[in-house]
């Protein structure tokens, strides 16, 4: 089989190639939209927004949601904020530099017209969903306010508390629940997709479980949305939600949809470390943080002084002393790699020594104790929450936790994956933030996927693509299903002796010990082999309790286990071929004298793009050359 | 954390296999508790044991575990979410009890929540309510610019004040009437502070209390136990001010029936 990686980006100068774009898509009159019908898989920012949009359109849409609502899908969690080029603050922010900021935070590894129609589009995102009633942080004139989050020197991160994703969310849930109720989405909660159903090469349904009955259901349409998020919670502990996972992205991976990048990982660098095995999840600490706390460890080695008794002589305020002008606000790979490089130096803090301080003394000394709370008043509770610590008289101790993955399935410019019909969007897909993510850009890259993509592009494919008649009583669907019965009672029948999750937590492991902060092709290589190792055992000696007509949580956990033991490898494979450090990609091997990632330009500059051949032969890998025409490729420097 | 640190607990936990059979309290027993474990961990460490012995686990809502998707649930020592204040049940820690505590776990109980499996309620009646009218009318493509209408910072402050509600229903649990009025109260208030809400505010808040009323959701009385187990923190204010909006709507509100065809 050979695949097409044509990103087909349109013609022309950069500026101009989205309107281009729109304005050369096929069209489909209001009373035929009504025709076509289109399942939306996820109903986070990306899926939310897609469903309403489509169904405000005309189009009737199916959506499916894993939890007990639409507006619980993880998105929810997100802190920080939501960047837009409006430049409200005057500070020389525009289109263009939050395009080249994107591009250089994620280390020269994007598409340039996809990430330049993000930046495009960020202000009407900021503008919907401001009409929809999302209370952004004002000024007391009334205007909308700004404040800063890594990787850019302007102010362009708009913000509602601490709870931005949760403000967004809700927003485009609402949007959809309108269209609930105008009977254009009809909904399906506690639904999670076991696999893609392919007719004639094109997606054209999927079957799904209904977690609550455990019984399959099939569902057809004219084109399939993947919203279903990234796979971080393959590292076991991640700052993601316990559902959140990777089969439905995988499934379609085995179905023939490419897999881009599957190694670039966000590791955050400000999260609550970890403190026991019991641990289920980790938590982040929003990067606004940044804007005012401090990043410091002790000068000397095994210095057990309380924090406060620590003179400011005798700490190392490594980010600012490592990078002047960006100081504190360096990129998230940069600084989590940094806490890496501190606590192996043995200066650490806390009682495992695996975390750096986040100290607001000075913000509070200089602001006062009013104006911090009034900016960061809820996460500072919820650390306290969590550790049992008043980060007003404490610092906070923080260390780099699993939290977002650039990579995904592959799509052209118009949201397409290698599978006709099956498009992707928001982190699911591979396409905006290169080698490293920046603050406040996946809230960004999801609404505009969901909001002001995904409405031309689908728009195009379903006018341009002749769509045979299908049903679900056609074979394709029934095969789908079968396998997924088997797979059921392979899981339920092998009653061996050791529990999904203890298997989950050695995959996580592995994960972290080799595919994770630092990597090196010694460590790669075990990582591959003892994850191998795993899935055999984990086939032969899982204990999954309970029966399939049944709301059976272990159930559903297995088969997502099932899956994750075999993207780990992949993920460990990719971060093996590609010999070079970029991003959140380190290879030990391939380092600066000072230990900044050092790219390989010449041999590097692409996607690698993973082609599925088979259970047990290897996958293909695929390039897609990146080409810069706007940007010259350059070291990456926030010195 | 050294061993001696550590709690045994007695736990007595609701354990009903579906909506048609019966449910009943089982007593279990957890050893090695740290008290820097989640009251998630603990159970997820029950549950582990239960595997180990060949039997269910328990079922339960659970999934950002950081208090934000407002899907965990349940009434701990008959209180929504354990009682703490402005804490979701995932965010309990267990530095909270004791060594040799005992602990009662039941599923929120409401008419208009039936259970689902031990503590997993079904809650799908809150997407109904915001169905009838919890939004704004602003497909995709209207939207003038984010700064075109002005929001004084206190009324975009208190409009995010109400935004916050996580939709966990610990309101209806702990309310003794099973009203949700805090719920479709503090998104009632949300709109209606906004000037963007406005011009829907009366349709909405009629449909939206009608359809809270059909659900089988009972009404406001004011003991205010909404208020005080509401994991965000939210005001019975917004029930105030959804019942002025109420009253208001009920005076004013007036929709002909007219045809929307044209030449």
């Amino acid at each position: 089989m050979t695949i097409n990686l044509d990103p087909k980006i349109p013609a022309g100068d950069l500026s101009y190639k989205w309107d281009k774009h729109k304005f050369d898509s096929k069209l489909i009159n209001p009373a035929n939209k009504r025709k076509f019908t289109v399942i939306v898989v996820g109903t986070g920012l990306a899926g939310g927004s897609a469903a309403a949009t489509l169904a405000e359109l005309g189009y009737n849409v199916l959506s499916f949601c894993i939890q007990d609502s639409p507006r619980r899908a993880h998105s929810i969690a997100a802190q920080g904020g939501i960047n837009a080029a409006k430049n409200y603050p005057n500070d020389g922010d525009s289109v263009k530099r939050l395009f080249y900021d994107t591009i250089k935070g994620g280390d020269y590894r994007a598409r340039e017209a996809n990430v330049y129609r993000l930046a495009q589009v960020s202000n009407n995102i900021i503008d919907q969903m401001v009409s929809q009633g999302v209370p952004f942080a004002r000024e007391y004139g009334g205007y909308l306010d700004n404040r800063s989050f890594g990787g850019s020197q302007v102010s362009r991160t708009f913000y509602a508390r601490g709870q931005t994703g949760q403000q967004l969310l809700l927003g485009a849930y609402s949007g959809m629940m309108k269209m609930v109720a105008k009977g254009k989405i009809k909904m399906f909660n506690r639904r999670e997709m076991m696999d893609l159903v392919t007719v004639n090469g094109k997606a054209r349904g999927i079957i799904v479980r209904n977690l609550i009955t455990g019984e399959l259901e099939r569902y057809a349409a004219d084109a399939v949305l993947l919203c279903t998020g990234g796979y971080g919670n393959v590292f076991y502990l991640s700052t993601n939600a316990k559902a959140s996972n990777a089969s439905a992205a995988w499934r379609c991976y085995k179905k023939g949809a490419a897999f881009a990048n599957p190694c670039f990982t966000q590791i955050h660098p400000t999260c609550i470390p970890v403190h026991g095995d019991y641990q289920s999840k980790l938590t982040l600490m929003s990067e606004s943080l940044r804007n005012d706390g401090r990043v410091w460890v002790p000068k000397k080695k095994d210095d057990n002084r309380k924090p406060a008794e620590i003179p400011d002589e005798e700490r190392d305020y490594y980010l600012e002393r490592i990078y002047p002008s960006f100081g504190n606000l360096a990129p998230r790979d940069v600084s989590s790699r940094q806490a890496k490089f501190r606590c192996d130096d043995g200066v650490g803090v806390g009682p495992t020594k695996q975390a750096v301080y986040l100290d607001f003394r000075d913000a509070i000394k200089r602001d006062g104790k009013d104006t911090v709370a009034g900016k960061y008043g809820n996460l500072f509770e919820m650390y306290e929450r969590i550790t049992g610590d008043d980060p007003y008289k404490t610092p906070m101790m923080i260390y780099p936790a699993v939290h977002y993955t650039m990579g995904g399935l592959w799509v052209d410019y118009n949201l397409m994956s290698t599978v006709p019909g099956l498009h992707v969007l928001g982190e699911a897909n591979f396409s905006d933030h290169g080698a490293n993510r920046l603050g406040a850009s996946a809230l960004m890259q999801g609404l505009a996927d969901g909001y002001f993509v995904i409405p031309y592009t689908l728009g195009h494919y379903l006018a341009s693509t002749p769509l045979e008649k299908v049903t679900i009583e056609d074979n394709a669907f029934k095969d789908a299903e079968q396998a997924v019965k088997l797979q059921t009672s392979k899981l339920l029948g092998i009653k061996g002796k050791r529990t999904v999750d203890q298997f989950h937590k050695a995959l996580g492991h592995y994960m972290w010990d080799y595919v994770g902060m630092s990597r090196n092709e010694t460590g790669l290589k075990k990582a591959i082999n003892g994850i191998r190792k795993l899935r055999e055992e984990f086939w032969q000696d899982v204990n999954v309790p309970g029966e399939t007509g049944d709301f059976n949580l272990e159930l559903h956990k297995a088969t997502r286990v099932a899956d994750f033991l075999e993207l780990g490898e992949l993920m460990a494979l990719d971060a093996l071929e590609r010999k070079e450090s970029c991003g959140g990609h380190f290879r030990e091997e391939y380092q600066t004298e000072d230990n900044e990632a050092k790219r390989d330009d010449e041999n590097f500059a692409h996607a690698a793009v993973w082609e599925f051949t088979g259970q047990n032969s290897s996958p293909i890998r695929h390039k897609e050359e990146l080409i810069f025409e706007n940007l010259k490729l350059a070291t990456r420097s926030y010195k | 954390m050294s061993a001696a640190n550590t709690m045994t607990l007695n736990l007595k936990i609701w354990r009903q296999k579906n909506p048609q059979t019966e449910g009943k309290l089982v007593d279990y027993r957890v050893e090695n508790v740290s008290p820097d474990m989640s009251f998630l961990e603990m159970i997820d460490v029950l549950n582990e044991q239960l595997i180990h012995k060949g039997e269910d686990v328990i079922a339960f809502d659970h999934d950002c575990r950081e208090g934000i998707c407002g899907m965990c649930s349940m009434m701990i020592d008959g209180k929504a979410h354990g009682g703490f204040k402005n804490t979701t049940t995932c965010q309990v820690h267990m530095r909270m009890y004791k060594n040799g505590d005992t602990i009662v776990v039941e599923p929120f109980r409401a008419n208009a929540f039936p259970i689902i499996k031990d503590l997993t309620v079904d809650r799908s009646a809150f997407d109904k309510i915001i169905m009838a009218g919890g939004y704004i009318t602003a497909n995709t493509g209207n939207a003038q610019d984010g700064n075109a209408v002005l929001i004084p910072k206190p009324i975009a402050d208190e409009a995010m004040d109400a935004a916050a509600c996580i939709g966990c229903g610990a309101c209806v649990a702990s309310c003794p009437n099973g009203s949700a009025m805090l719920f479709m109260g503090a998104k009632i208030s949300q709109l209606a502070l906004l000037p963007q809400g406005t011009p829907e505010s009366a349709k909405r808040t009629l449909n939206m209390v009608h359809t809270h009323d059909t659900l089988g959701f009972g009404n406001c009385t004011t003991h205010a136990e909404c208020e005080a187990t509401c994991p965000k923190g939210i005001s019975i204010e917004h029930i105030a001010r959804m019942n002025r909006e109420y009253t208001k709507a009920t005076f004013t509100y007036y929709e002909k029936n007219r045809s929307e065809g044209g030449a």
